[in-house]
């Protein structure tokens, strides 16, 4: 049958095409790389940190290992993974469009990607950056003695990605929903596709404008953030968390809605309270616009201004336990099978809880002080971004791989992975937490005797965790291999994506589908294929 | 009329006429926040820096920003009835009026292109060849920032009315018309916050 991977077996069937699930592959292909390089970055920073003294590496070279880790992580990975990959894959195929409303506009954003990932290269290659991801003046500028510029660049051009894949998205689940799909019956990914989308387009040109007044200052020798010249290095950190704030929910907001859907599917049960759940991305998106102050509670700023951050950073915790308590109430009853897409989610949910949970404490002023600069903080972002958002990212791919290959994964490997994860993803971090609370800072290469021991446990689950994600890739790729088909539905699952077959035609619907229920319709839904 | 049929992905052409309009839209919206930036930056450092903005606007010739913003204003008056043509299908005035709107484009970079060289002469350009107060500095970095971000918008216009000429002599092609008329507003009403700005707060005092 013809389908949108035999549609054209030549490089510029792929290089040129429209094909929206076609650029998901090829994203999918450039953020496994930038996973991996980032992963190689974590490896020297782990291993150098294996022993007190600083034997590896020196510490200019420590540096540079941390910002690179930082940087090819959040920019090329954690950023684009979910909506460019997944979302890519199944925004017009969740709301029964032939694509995006933008195709060429689509094909472009991975240009613009594939450059700036370039442009990142050269800056890594060339003797790399080591101002740490957030790119601090002065470090940046007066003192910057590195390839910032190039870096800077990279980063300016990889926005401009993100802005077109999300104006592709707004516009989009705006304008091309099939007949009878209202907002009240869209999937929970497309709600928190679109709150990410919003996100996009919004916080990304602050970013970019940002790092322009950086490179500016840095090839004109212009003082936009020079202190000497009147300018004011504070204002260079409200810019930058303007947009980084944000972006830590650009991160997850895609990540809830496919735990959403793993919930839903697994427990057979309508997700409950499907208003909240979706009304929660939209507020999580909208309350992180006014957050941003609680990354400079040590800078300087007002003592009110503190105040008012600290208030309203402790109101994000309501949408996000609103989704986690509804998940619970989901499973609930419900009739839950234990498939590995379903071990990421509920990996997800307990890990996403202690991340957001130690968040609250970082939200609070006193104990913020205490902790600033720590390990604690390392710790607390890993298990959102890591135990939050790669969970789910590796539970959509492994749900989601029957319907993008028409091949089905090794359900034991799957497993057998998932539990490496989970293992070596809590050995890394939980030290870390006592770590930081001890006083360890972060970005130092050399650190006292006795912090040895648990940061020997966090180096040894670093490399448990490196095993569990390098099996995924090996059974991945075998599965494609395989002789064995699997079915368009194996899950059982609800929604429109599951209704085309597997791999879906290249304008994803024989005929436009229309839909007459509500999402997450278990009642009416077909019997998993896979018990 | 002689519009082509829809895109593939769309079902109708007005479900891809709206689509492209709200992704116009969209964008301008990240355009807003990209000079958002620019503008904060503003407030911050005119606030820190009273007098010393106001001592550096002196230096910007009110006569060539105004005649500026009157060319603007006059090429938004003339894009607006480009779209109208391109609306009631009449491709030699929508010709007529993209040819003006691009020449009046033009006009204003050229003005500005002069006000740059006189800066450049007077010493006024930020880095290691400013020759007045170092206060001052941080105003004329500015300056060249934001007017520069601007005139490299204008550039991009100036590029997308002559692509939309050659469209005319073809086709009067609305739904293209009408979102370089929303993009050419835009980088109107940014000029019409960026001259009170620079030029007019503060001078006299």
């Amino acid at each position: 049958m013809k389908h949108y991977l035999n549609a054209g077996y030549s490089v510029g069937s792929w290089l040129l095409t429209r094909d929206h699930k076609r650029i998901a592959i090829l994203y999918l292909l450039s953020v496994t790389f930038f996973f991996f390089i980032g992963g190689a970055f974590a490896t020297l920073v782990r291993l150098e940190l294996m022993t007190p003294a600083g034997d590896l590496v020196i510490s200019e070279t420590y540096n540079k290992l941390f910002t690179m880790h930082g940087v090819a992580m959040i920019f090329f990975f954690l950023i684009p993974a979910i909506p460019t990959v997944i979302g890519n894959f199944l925004v017009p195929l969740m709301i029964g469009a032939r694509d995006l409303a933008f195709p060429r506009l689509n094909l472009a954003s991975w240009y613009l990607f594939t450059a700036a990932g370039l442009l990142a290269l050269g800056s890594i290659i060339f003797g790399g950056v080591d101002t740490g991801w957030t790119f601090y003046t002065p470090y940046s500028t007066t003192y910057a003695n590195t390839h910032v510029f190039l870096m800077a660049a990279a980063i300016f051009v990889a926005g401009f990605s993100s802005i077109l894949t999300g104006l592709n998205f707004v516009v989009t689940i705006h304008k091309m929903r099939a007949p009878g799909l209202t907002w009240s019956r869209l999937p929970l990914f497309i709600w928190s596709t679109y709150a990410t989308a919003l996100l996009f387009v919004i916080a990304t040109p602050v970013i970019g404008i940002t790092l322009a007044l950086i490179a500016i200052e840095r090839l004109l020798s212009v003082g936009i953030f020079d202190p000497a010249l009147g300018g004011d290095p504070l204002l260079f950190q409200h810019l930058f968390w303007f947009y980084s704030h944000p972006a830590v929910y650009i991160m997850v907001l895609p990540a809830l809605g496919v735990v959403s859907e793993l919930v839903a599917t697994f427990s057979r049960k309508r997700i409950f309270g499907y208003g909240f759940v979706a009304g929660s991305s939209l507020a999580i998106a909208i309350l992180g616009f006014l957050v941003w102050g609680h990354h400079m509670f040590v800078s300087g700023q007002s003592m009110y201004a503190g105040m008012i951050f600290s208030i309203l950073s402790f109101l994000v915790a309501i949408p996000s336990s609103i989704k986690v308590l509804n998940w619970t109430a989901t499973l609930y009853r419900g009739s839950i099978s234990l498939r590995t897409p379903m071990l990421y989610a509920i990996g997800f949910m307990g890990l996403f809880t202690i991340g957001g949970l130690t968040g609250l404490f970082l939200a609070t002023l006193g104990i913020d002080v205490h902790v600033t600069d720590t390990y604690f903080v390392v710790a607390h972002f890993h298990y959102i971004m890591v135990g939050g958002t790669v969970m789910a990212y590796m539970g959509a791919l492994h749900y989601w791989w029957p319907k993008m290959t028409g091949r089905s994964y090794p359900e034991a490997w799957g497993k057998l992975s998932a539990l490496i994860i989970f293992i070596g993803f809590n050995l890394t971090f939980f030290p870390q937490f006592i770590l930081g609370y001890l006083g360890m800072p972060r970005r130092y290469h050399a650190y006292p005797e006795e912090f040895q021991v648990l940061n020997v446990l966090s180096t040894a689950g670093a490399s448990i965790l490196g095993v569990g994600y390098i099996f995924p890739m090996f059974y991945f790729i075998g599965s494609l291999f395989a002789r064995k088909k699997i079915g368009d539905n194996p899950w059982g699952a609800t929604g429109l994506e599951w209704r085309t077959s597997s791999p879906p035609p290249e304008d994803n619907f024989r005929e436009t589908p229309v839909v007459t229920e509500e999402a997450y319709d278990f009642a009416k839904a077909e019997e998993p294929e896979l018990p | 009329m002689t519009e082509r049929g829809h895109a593939p992905q769309f079902d109708d052409l007005e479900q891809q006429h709206e689509a492209a309009t709200l992704g116009m839209w969209v964008f301008l919206m990240t355009e807003v926040l990209f000079f958002g930036g620019l503008f904060l930056g503003y407030i911050v450092y005119r606030l820190a820096h009273e007098r010393a903005f106001a001592q550096a606007s002196s230096h910007l010739d009110v006569a060539l920003g105004g005649i500026n913003t009157a060319v603007l204003i006059t090429s938004s008056f003339t894009m607006a009835l480009a779209v109208h043509a391109a609306q009631t299908e009449r491709r030699r005035r929508l010709f007529v009026f993209l040819l003006a709107t691009m020449a009046l484009g033009c006009v204003f970079l050229a003005v500005k292109g002069l006000e740059y060289a006189h800066k450049f002469r007077e010493g006024l350009v930020p880095g290691p060849r400013f020759t007045h107060e170092p206060e001052q500095q941080i105003f004329f970095s500015l300056y060249f920032v934001m007017t520069g971000t601007h005139a490299v918008h204008m550039i991009i216009g100036v590029g997308v009315m002559i692509g939309l000429m050659a469209l005319a002599l073809r086709r009067s092609h609305a739904a293209a018309v009408e979102n370089a008329g929303l993009y050419w507003h835009f980088v109107d009403i940014v000029w019409i916050f960026l001259f009170p700005l620079f030029y007019l707060v503060g001078r006299h005092r």
